[in-house]
């Protein structure tokens, strides 16, 4: 019964358990996923090896990041393209790094 | 061959050095051979939990050293003949014993005793690395508390990188009271999020002020609740199956009104 009320009074939602397991959730998808710098780094420059052999990019405005939202982690690359030559395209199937 | 057991947690001021007291004088009772490691070189307090600070001659970094040998630097239990304290030094750091000294020492250890409880710093440098170096298993402790929680998780991974699987959980430090208003996280929250297996849930108890002001470790005090939890995690360190302590509130005049009315 008590339970009861204090759920009519809406103290059910916010009580302060919840928000620290919440928070502790999100915290912990963070510390989990935390990549050291240096391996962001080397992660950056073989794919800038894989990628360049199919197209020319442009390295200065890589940008390599791990992103999260609420509970996923994702690894977000955006690469500026700024060639694609005909022989990349003919040449492609068969090379190899 | 004896056991190396290491009490750990990340996080500072959870109750590592009053568990690791409490686990190996709760084995001593029950019969075993134990010895205490202090690791916190700098930071030593186990010899004050247990009562035993005015006996120490050599301490952990004279033993890996060479200064003296492990004999000599063991200091006896007040109460029980079959407990022996390895102090940390007080006046080194850290990086006076390294992860291979400790391993040799364990072995060492385990050879003469059945069970070696480490009690391991605070952090994740090298004071932890030497205290699990030696270890077969591993007990992380942590409070209902969203730092103790977050610790405890980094741990666990760090145990696991070292090849320490499957390490057993103690909660310390609960209030029934905070969790039944919603305002704690309970045991099944935190399990839910460590996702490892329990050893045992403490509550929060005056006793352990009052026994550490004594040097007397609560699990000999059959009045202290606190005791009472460390008895039971001690059986199940030898393997026992043990029931979780009842923490359930005391009824209070509006539920015993409840019960009167039938409405339960």
């Amino acid at each position: 019964m008590l339970d009861f009320i204090s759920r009519i009074l809406g103290r059910e939602n916010t009580s302060s358990k919840n928000v620290a397991k919440e928070r502790l959730r999100l915290v912990l998808v963070h510390d989990r996923a935390s990549i050291s710098p240096h391996m962001l780094n080397s992660l950056r420059e073989d794919i800038i090896k894989v990628i360049s052999h199919y197209m020319e990019i442009d390295e200065s405005t890589m940008e390599v990041n791990l992103s999260q939202d609420d509970r996923d982690v994702a690894l977000v690359v955006n690469i500026p393209v700024t060639k694609l030559r005909r022989d990349y395209a003919d040449k492609g199937q068969g090379i190899q790094g | 061959m004896g056991e190396v057991i290491v009490v750990t947690s990340g996080k500072g001021g959870v109750g590592k050095t009053t568990t690791s007291a409490n686990l190996g004088t709760g084995l001593a009772a029950s019969g075993h051979k134990v010895v205490l490691v202090d690791t916190d070189i700098g930071l030593r307090n186990l010899d004050v939990v247990l009562g035993l600070e005015n006996r120490i001659v050599y301490d952990i970094v004279d033993v890996t050293s060479g200064n003296c040998r492990l004999r000599q630097a063991l200091i006896k239990d007040k109460r029980y003949e079959n407990m022996f304290l390895l102090p940390a030094a007080q006046t080194k750091d850290k990086t006076a014993v390294n992860p291979e000294q400790m391993k040799q020492l364990a072995q060492e250890l385990k050879a003469e005793f059945e069970y070696a409880v480490i009690d391991c710093p605070a952090g994740i440098e090298q004071g932890f690395r030497n205290a699990i170096a030696g270890a077969d298993r591993a007990v992380v402790v942590t409070t209902p508390e969203v730092s103790a929680v977050r610790d405890a998780d980094r741990i666990i991974g760090l145990l696991e990188a070292a090849e320490l699987y499957s390490p057993k959980l103690i909660i310390n430090r609960i209030r029934p009271r905070m969790v039944k208003r919603g305002d704690m996280m309970d045991i099944n929250d935190i399990l839910d999020i460590l996702a490892i297996d329990l050893l045992g849930v403490v509550p929060e108890d005056e006793s352990i002020v009052v026994s550490t002001n004594r040097g007397e470790p609560a699990v000999l005090d059959h009045n202290s609740q606190a005791g009472e939890a460390y008895r039971r995690i001690t059986k199940r360190i030898r393997g026992e199956e043990v029931p979780l302590m009842d923490l359930d509130v005391p009824q209070g005049l509006f539920d015993k009104l409840k019960r009167l009315v039938g409405r339960r």
